[in-house]
């Protein structure tokens, strides 16, 4: 078990808001439901709930949505009787306030430098979700944001994981979120045209991970939110444990700024160095969350990099962005959210989207209906433009 | 004071600082009664700026601490 850390880190919170559901199990029901459509707003979430007036005109909807999954982690985790001064929260974002600078910049052009908003910086900068949430909570540990696009949550949890393992803090709350949709059309439209304009969004609408037909991702907000803590601690206070984080691994492609590297590359080392963090063998991992964008890049070298690792078909792999579309800077939290609920219900969600697998690809794809698994070590994928690549073990805690 | 007048400025205190209309009242202090920061301030005297089509120059909110003083300040500027 040594693998240079000091302790054991359990996952004892969950919190996740996503169009598919708010809370864990609204949402792990709906990831056996339809395949995403179009922009996934969550349309559900009221931002009342959470903030009194003046704190919600003063919050940018992804620090609103990080604040309301920590909130959900929180309360789910119970009492955590911790050192405020040992609790630490590392969030994840891709894109941070965009609806704020876009509202802003709108306003600059119509009326001059005169009027635009003192909160301005402190609404749209990536720290914002972090810094509201240890506001909120009291938490005076280390509190920092990772920006890594796509892969932002992964490497929140990952060096949140750290933390814990290291013995710098008995507690992170941990994960990452997003709000880039903005507004539907016109002037108000950056964050769709943009992801439209680089050819990344699904010209469909259709979010269909590893099908041949597949032509880019359907673009989502949402939140996922994690409480780690030291196993004993965990343990000494009854909490319920949903998982062990086995190990993490961080690498980049070093090659392009958006596509993957041929084959994988980056992936692959970054799979083999998460498995061997976890100490264990590929033969042992027993499902594998995917990053499975429904890019037709992404998706290839995402399989040839599974394959390259795992062999042929290797374990079951799904894709959960078939039903939640891609939460860009949250997914890898939906995804660790995912990934731990499977452990927990012995349950693989299905693949949405996916009817006709792509040829080139030769995974193991769940599909169709949620299928059971005995529980062992899940890996959860995240790949972010600018070839970061993230990787999280877990596994099923220990009796 | 016309009421015309006090009834816009209070609609934007109201506005940017989220609290209940009965609270604007002149001896309010920004600070202890309507939890207002630095930047709230800011954000309101833009806003009365834009209501009333006035500047207000930063040197002139020295001393402003209360509903009343921020209220005279923009009468003395229409």
């Amino acid at each position: 078990m040594d693998r240079g850390r000091r302790h054991r880190v359990v996952v004892t919170g969950l919190g996740v808001i996503a169009s598919c559901g708010i809370g864990k199990d609204a949402f792990f029901a709906g990831l056996s439901g339809p395949a995403a459509e179009g922009p996934q707003r969550v349309d559900e979430f009221d931002p009342s709930v959470w903030f009194d007036a003046k704190e919600a005109r003063q919050t940018d909807r992804f620090a609103q949505l990080s604040v309301a999954a920590a909130q959900l982690a929180l309360d789910d985790a119970g009492e955590l009787l911790a050192d405020p001064t040992r609790c630490g929260v590392i969030f994840g974002t891709g894109t941070g306030g965009l609806a704020t600078i876009q509202e802003q910049i709108i306003l600059l052009i119509a009326k001059g430098p005169q009027r635009v908003s003192p909160r301005l910086v402190p609404m749209m900068m990536g720290n914002a979700g972090a810094a509201a949430i240890s506001i909120r909570f009291g938490w005076r540990g280390p509190c920092e944001t990772v920006v890594t696009a796509c892969a932002s949550a992964t490497h929140a949890i990952s060096n949140a994981f750290r933390l814990v393992g290291d013995g710098r803090c008995d507690a992170v709350i941990t994960g990452g979120a997003e709000a880039a949709i903005t507004a539907s059309g016109g002037l108000d439209a950056i964050g769709l045209a943009a992801f439209a304009n680089m050819t990344a969004l699904s010209t469909s609408g259709h979010s269909r991970p590893f099908d041949r037909r597949r032509d880019g991702f359907v673009i989502a907000e949402g939140s996922g939110a994690l409480v780690l803590e030291e196993l004993g601690q965990a343990r000494s206070r009854n909490a319920h444990i949903y998982a062990e984080i086995l190990g993490a691994a961080s690498t980049a492609d070093a090659y392009h700024i958006t596509a993957p590297a041929p084959g994988g590359q980056g992936a692959v080392a970054c799979m083999e160095l998460a498995l061997e963090d976890a100490g264990i063998s590929p033969s042992e991992v027993a499902c594998i969350n995917g990053h499975g964008t429904s890019t037709p890049l992404n998706d290839l070298a995402e399989a040839e990099a599974i394959s390259k690792v795992f062999g042929r078909p290797g374990p079951p792999v799904t894709s959960i962005k078939g039903v939640t579309g891609h939460s860009l800077g949250a997914a890898g939290a939906l995804e660790a959210v995912a990934s731990i609920l499977s452990i927990e219900h012995g349950l693989i969600p299905p693949t949405a989207g996916l009817e006709e697998e792509d040829p080139e690809i030769h995974l193991d794809i769940v599909t169709g209906a949620a299928r059971p698994f005995t529980p062992g070590p899940v890996l959860s994928n995240s790949f972010g433009f600018g070839g970061h690549n993230g990787c999280l073990v877990f596994g099923p805690p220990s009796p | 004071m016309s009421d015309a007048t006090f009834e816009k400025f209070k609609k934007c205190a109201v506005d940017v600082l989220q609290v209940p209309e009965d609270r604007i009242v002149p001896e309010a202090s920004f600070a202890d009664d309507l939890n207002a920061d630095s930047l709230d301030l800011v954000e309101f005297v833009m806003a009365l700026e834009e209501a009333f089509a006035i500047t207000v120059d930063e040197t002139e909110l020295d001393g402003i601490d209360t509903v009343g003083q921020a209220y005279e300040l923009v009468v003395s500027k229409l």
